[in-house]
């Protein structure tokens, strides 16, 4: 590659080749964000529903 | 060293294992992708015959090299959970499903998006594409069964069982596939076939294909510490932790 | 442990016989579906020659998941499966039995009717050996397939929305094989290769899915 155009046009293959890496980078943040949401919210939900236990 | 792997297997030390390591192997993914990426997309020449459209390669390869060693990886863990009853090889197995499964997935798409210009469809019976298709529907129904369980020791092992039959039956799904292909002639224009691929488009490939693989590695520990959590929610040391 | 197994072999065959109604779906279905594509497509010879392996052979494939989930699902339920696990017949035996009455009653009646369906479909009765010989030797594995799939979801009360999934895919090898020796035959050319690769997955599905069948069987009577 010599310049940014021509990166971004990518020989006239553009409408081809940035879906791709487009959906890739999509499932591969997807995948990589769930988890660390799942882990939190479950721990949240442990933990009060273990300071509901002790209460009463 | 035994005994260190012996503790690795306890779930609450595999827990803090993975927190610590987890963030490293994130970063040095990261690294690996950045550098790829740029190797691949920027300093790679384009190719004689497809010209810039093989770039697709540096997602492709490595997405479908990952559904299928994923697959074996999770189909060996869930035989140990189920040979050995080690509970945290069965977590291991349900925590590498769902990345798998996006990664035939993601071979999937890119595949079809390299076909168009290619072939000139979206999709083409080839046989790549065909048994990645296959691969996620084995996917699939390890998922659905480690899941359709009241009791989710029972769908550990029942979709152990089924993992390890779909491993044995995945190399004869393969070459049925390639075989039924080549009776077509099927187009086939993947750049793996040349023998003269040149080393500043093969080194973005491997360093690709080594990101994805930490990647991989990365997101199966996050998503054990998930798994762990939801399966030892009641025991004495989730208590603590909290 | 001889005498317990011929007992068992009586049973099987009974309650089979028994219920000879139920057994009698799946070939409908069989039926039905082969005689529903030419009204779909067009009734031209020449394309219904074409399509008629993959035709009978996917009809195959689907009639063997119709009435799947019920072949060890009474004996959970009313726990005579408890006592096979016991009796001195291992119960890879006992699946293995189970799988083979289960393909005399409703394999073996498809592979017969196979060749009515394939003139139907105007399939050349030249090659309508090779068809009948792919079948013999694929619908066992896919009913071997079909009792793993069978075991493993025996426990559950929904189970025939997942079998079609844990089973199908596995079964590709057998589609291809299958019907790519009758198409082959169709075309006049040596069939003996996809034959041999179908025996040979045949032998490897006796041998291997008794015991995933009997550890099927195990994991859903645990709990």
């Amino acid at each position: 590659m010599k310049s940014w155009h021509e990166f971004l046009i990518m020989g006239g293959y553009a409408a081809y080749v940035w879906p791709a890496y487009a959906i890739t980078a999509v499932v591969l943040i997807v995948n990589a964000w769930l988890p660390g949401r799942q882990l939190r919210r479950l721990l949240k939900d442990l933990k009060r529903r273990m300071h509901e236990e002790e209460k009463p | 060293m035994f005994t260190w792997f012996h503790k690795l297997a306890s779930p609450p030390y595999f827990y803090k294992f993975a927190q610590n390591v987890a963030p490293w192997t994130g970063w040095i993914t990261l690294l690996l992708l950045a550098a790829g990426l740029y190797g691949g997309l920027w300093l790679a020449p384009p190719d004689y015959q497809q010209g810039d459209g093989f770039r697709i390669i540096y997602i492709h390869v490595p997405s479908a090299w990952m559904s299928m060693s994923g697959y074996a990886f999770m189909a060996i863990a869930a035989g140990i959970g189920l040979i050995w009853r080690m509970k945290l090889a069965s977590a291991v197995a349900a925590a590498a499903a769902p990345l798998g499964a996006s990664f035939a997935f993601l071979a999937l798409v890119t595949g079809s998006l390299w076909g168009k210009p290619m072939w000139g469809t979206y999709w083409v019976w080839d046989a790549r594409l065909t048994s990645e298709l296959i691969l996620l529907f084995l996917y699939f129904g390890f998922m659905a069964l480690n899941r359709a369980f009241s009791e989710q020791r029972t769908g550990d092992r029942a979709s152990a069982i089924l993992a390890l039959v779909g491993l044995v039956n995945l190399p004869i799904i393969h070459y049925s596939v390639v075989w039924w292909n080549t009776l077509h002639q099927g187009p086939t224009v993947f750049v793996g076939t040349h023998s003269d691929i040149s080393m500043r488009m093969l080194v973005p490939l491997l360093v690709m294909i080594a990101a994805f693989m930490l990647y991989f590695a990365t997101f199966v520990m996050k998503r054990l510490q998930f798994e762990i959590i939801r399966r030892e929610r009641s025991t004495a040391w989730i208590r603590e932790l909290l | 442990m001889n005498g317990a197994l011929v007992a068992l072999i009586r049973r099987d065959l009974q309650l089979a016989y028994r219920r000879r109604g139920e057994m009698v779906t799946p070939l409908m279905f069989f039926i039905m579906v082969t005689a529903l594509f030419p009204l779909g497509l067009d009734p031209e010879p020449m394309l219904l020659r074409t399509l008629a392996p993959g035709v009978i052979w996917v009809a195959a494939l689907l009639a063997g998941l119709v009435g799947l989930e019920s072949l060890f699902k009474s004996d959970y339920e009313d726990g005579s499966l408890e006592l096979m696990v016991l009796c001195p017949v291992p119960l890879e035996l006992v699946g293995l039995v189970r799988v083979l009455t289960h393909w005399l009653i409703t394999g073996l009646p498809l592979v017969i009717l196979a060749p009515l369906m394939g003139m139907l479909l105007s399939f050349p009765s030249s090659a309508m050996g090779t068809l009948l010989i792919g079948l013999l030797l694929g619908t066992p594995i896919l009913s071997l397939l079909g009792a793993v799939g069978a075991a493993l979801t025996v426990g559950l009360r929904r189970s025939g929305m997942l079998l079609p999934l844990l089973i199908l895919p596995l079964a590709v090898p057998v589609l291809i094989f299958g019907a790519r020796s009758a198409a082959m035959a169709v075309a006049g050319d040596d069939v003996s290769g996809p034959l041999y690769l179908l025996g040979a997955m045949l032998a490897l599905a006796l041998t291997l899915s008794p015991f995933a069948i009997a550890g099927g069987l195990r994991v859903s009577l645990e709990n």
